[in-house]
């Protein structure tokens, strides 16, 4: 079973719409083969529901982290914890302001008359489903919270125990853009982070740093450029930097507005249409596995 | 005034908007906040005048005083202290900074040092003041390096805060204190749900909003309808445009190619104003 994840570092460069091609196309024929099982990593902003139209087989609290409150009867405003908290969460009139606050617990383990208390935070939620493809691991991590990070882990988690008692070919990961927390928790020992990026000085500059974050956790990298002819030229740039930086290229897609309208639709691309950008997609598929299966 | 300018999704526009509309303002200050990938510097080309270290304070046993009790573990409530026999172990990736470990030590044992976690570039360009974050490679929280590049706000400017994409941690880092917040979108299926999302979080935060509509033409009509149920200002479209998007692609503000656009701009930010006021 080989696991991976599709990154970008700049957001909007197309990383959904061709993680959802990829899962058409490593599906195979009979979605009952389990031969894949994807998991959206992009837990702030989730998107791959949209394309996959998952049906929910299964629906899970994410709890995680704790956030402070003040019991106004218990508390005797010595000022204690609004001079130790390091983020700015209580107010001076000794009010917790909830999103500020980090959970480091240090006030209520300092307040001389335990006036406050750490409640659990329910932070998402994460489901397991059922799509055309096979198994989906996707989450909602809520409004304002945090700890994305572990919430990634946990939806890896449960991807690859699927994926074990399936004995599944894939585990296909949609991340998120950045290179902090969550992608990182999306990076972390799988076989190959396929990056996406489009023919702009912003998607290259962006590339550059995921890629730097790849390889600082030791995870090989292959490129795709999306929307390439925008500006060929950059498009040139971004392959000779791969050529230097001994970067494997997996290929270019072109921009092409049935991108939009597939998506209105909820269809991958490969589903939706049989033109150019479609055998671009299926040929960078077969590299990507070409490069994987031979490492 | 500050305008911070979010979206969601990424991709959407964020930094075209925030650039191009410091571009057409005077006196503006761009604070660029997505110290996880910023462009901003791309297309404002800043004259960067100084640079500072952002460091997090991460605790560093002596092992002289220590007797591994294990209060600083019980403390610690992201697990970046374990006791492993007599010894305390240190885990600087998992640590907050917030101080509990070293407050709490019963022998003294703890010292904070600086773990540096990003860098901060200040700069500008004509009249217009400039200032990103930048967060290192391998680091895995924005948040304190997204504070910092926000002490550079000036109260006498237009203060223009771009964004990082999301809905959690550094989308709030970013955003909190604004004025007024843009939410940049499209109107795709993606665009809208992550827009919706972002909806969420600015009404919990409580700050008021309007949306800018980029690529208006391309996709469908549920983005206009879903604002007009909720309420929600469109206070510009930007409709798609090859030209805009080679302009972007070569790092060029597109108000420098389609100067009409600067107009659109300061009616967009007198809408702005006229809300807060």
């Amino acid at each position: 079973m080989k696991q991976l994840v599709v990154i970008s570092g700049k957001g909007g460069t197309g990383k959904t719409v061709f993680t959802a091609s990829l899962a058409a196309l490593s599906a195979g024929l009979n979605p009952g083969d389990n031969k894949v099982v994807m998991a959206d990593c992009d837990v702030d902003a989730a998107d791959l529901h949209l394309l996959l139209s998952p049906d929910v087989k299964e629906k899970h609290d994410f709890k995680s982290g704790v956030t402070a409150f003040i019991d106004k009867d218990k508390c005797i405003q010595c000022g204690l914890c609004e001079r130790l908290c390091r983020f700015d969460a209580i107010s001076k009139d000794f009010t917790v302001d909830t999103v500020s606050c980090e959970g480091c617990s240090f006030c209520a383990n300092a307040c001389p008359e335990q006036a406050i208390e750490m409640k659990e935070n329910l932070s998402g939620q994460w489901f397991i489903s059922e799509t055309r493809f096979g198994i989906m691991v996707h989450a909602k991590l809520g409004i304002a919270e945090e700890n994305s990070g572990k919430l990634v882990t946990l939806v890896r988690e449960q991807s690859k125990r699927i994926a074990e008692k399936n004995n599944s070919d894939w585990i296909i990961i949609d991340g998120s853009p950045g290179i902090g927390c969550p992608v990182i928790a999306s990076l972390s020992g799988v076989d190959c982070a396929v990056i996406v990026t489009e023919p702009t000085l912003s998607g290259l500059h962006d590339a550059q740093r995921v890629v730097a974050v790849a390889r600082h956790f030791n995870v090989s990298v292959i490129m795709v450029v999306n929307k390439y002819d925008l500006n060929v030229d950059v498009t040139e740039q971004i392959e000779r930097y791969c050529q230097e930086e001994n970067i494997a290229f997996a290929g270019k897609i072109e921009f092409n507005k049935i991108v939009v309208e597939a998506m209105v639709n909820r269809k991958t691309i490969v589903e939706y249409c049989n033109e150019d950008i479609t055998a671009s997609i299926k040929n960078i598929w077969d590299k990507i596995c070409h490069y994987i299966l031979s490492k | 005034m500050i305008i911070s300018i979010a979206s969601g999704k990424g991709g959407t526009g964020k930094t075209t908007v925030a650039v191009n509309l410091a571009l057409s303002i005077k006196d503006a200050n761009i604070l660029d906040c997505d110290v996880e990938e910023p462009n901003a510097h791309i297309f404002i080309k800043p004259e960067i005048k100084s640079k500072e270290k952002v460091f997090i304070p991460v605790p560093e046993i002596d092992k002289e005083k220590c007797n591994a009790c294990g209060k600083c573990k019980d403390v610690c409530a992201y697990n970046a202290l374990a006791i492993l026999g007599d010894t305390v172990l240190v885990f600087p990736e998992l640590c907050h900074g917030c101080g509990a470990c070293s407050y709490f030590c019963p022998q003294g044992a703890i010292k904070e040092v600086d773990k540096e976690i990003g860098i901060i570039e200040e700069g500008s360009i004509n009249e217009i003041g400039f200032v990103h974050g930048r967060l290192n490679i391998g680091q895995a929280m924005a948040p304190p390096v997204i504070r910092v590049v926000k002490k550079h706000i000036k109260n006498d400017r237009v203060n223009i805060i771009d964004s990082p994409p999301g809905t959690s941690c550094p989308v709030i880092s970013s955003i909190a204190g604004s004025d007024f917040c843009v939410l940049v979108t499209e109107p795709t299926p993606f665009g809208l749900n992550d827009l919706m999302l972002a909806v969420e979080v600015l009404r919990k935060v409580r700050i008021p909003f309007g949306v800018v509509v980029n690529r208006s033409d391309l996709g469908d009509d549920k983005t206009d309808k879903y604002c007009i149920e909720e309420k929600i200002p469109i206070l510009m479209k930007i409709p798609f445009n090859k030209d805009i998007a080679r302009a972007y692609s070569k790092g060029e503000p597109f108000v420098r190619c389609f100067p009409e656009y600067k107009d659109m701009f300061l009616v967009l930010l007198g809408k702005i104003k006229e809300t807060i006021a």
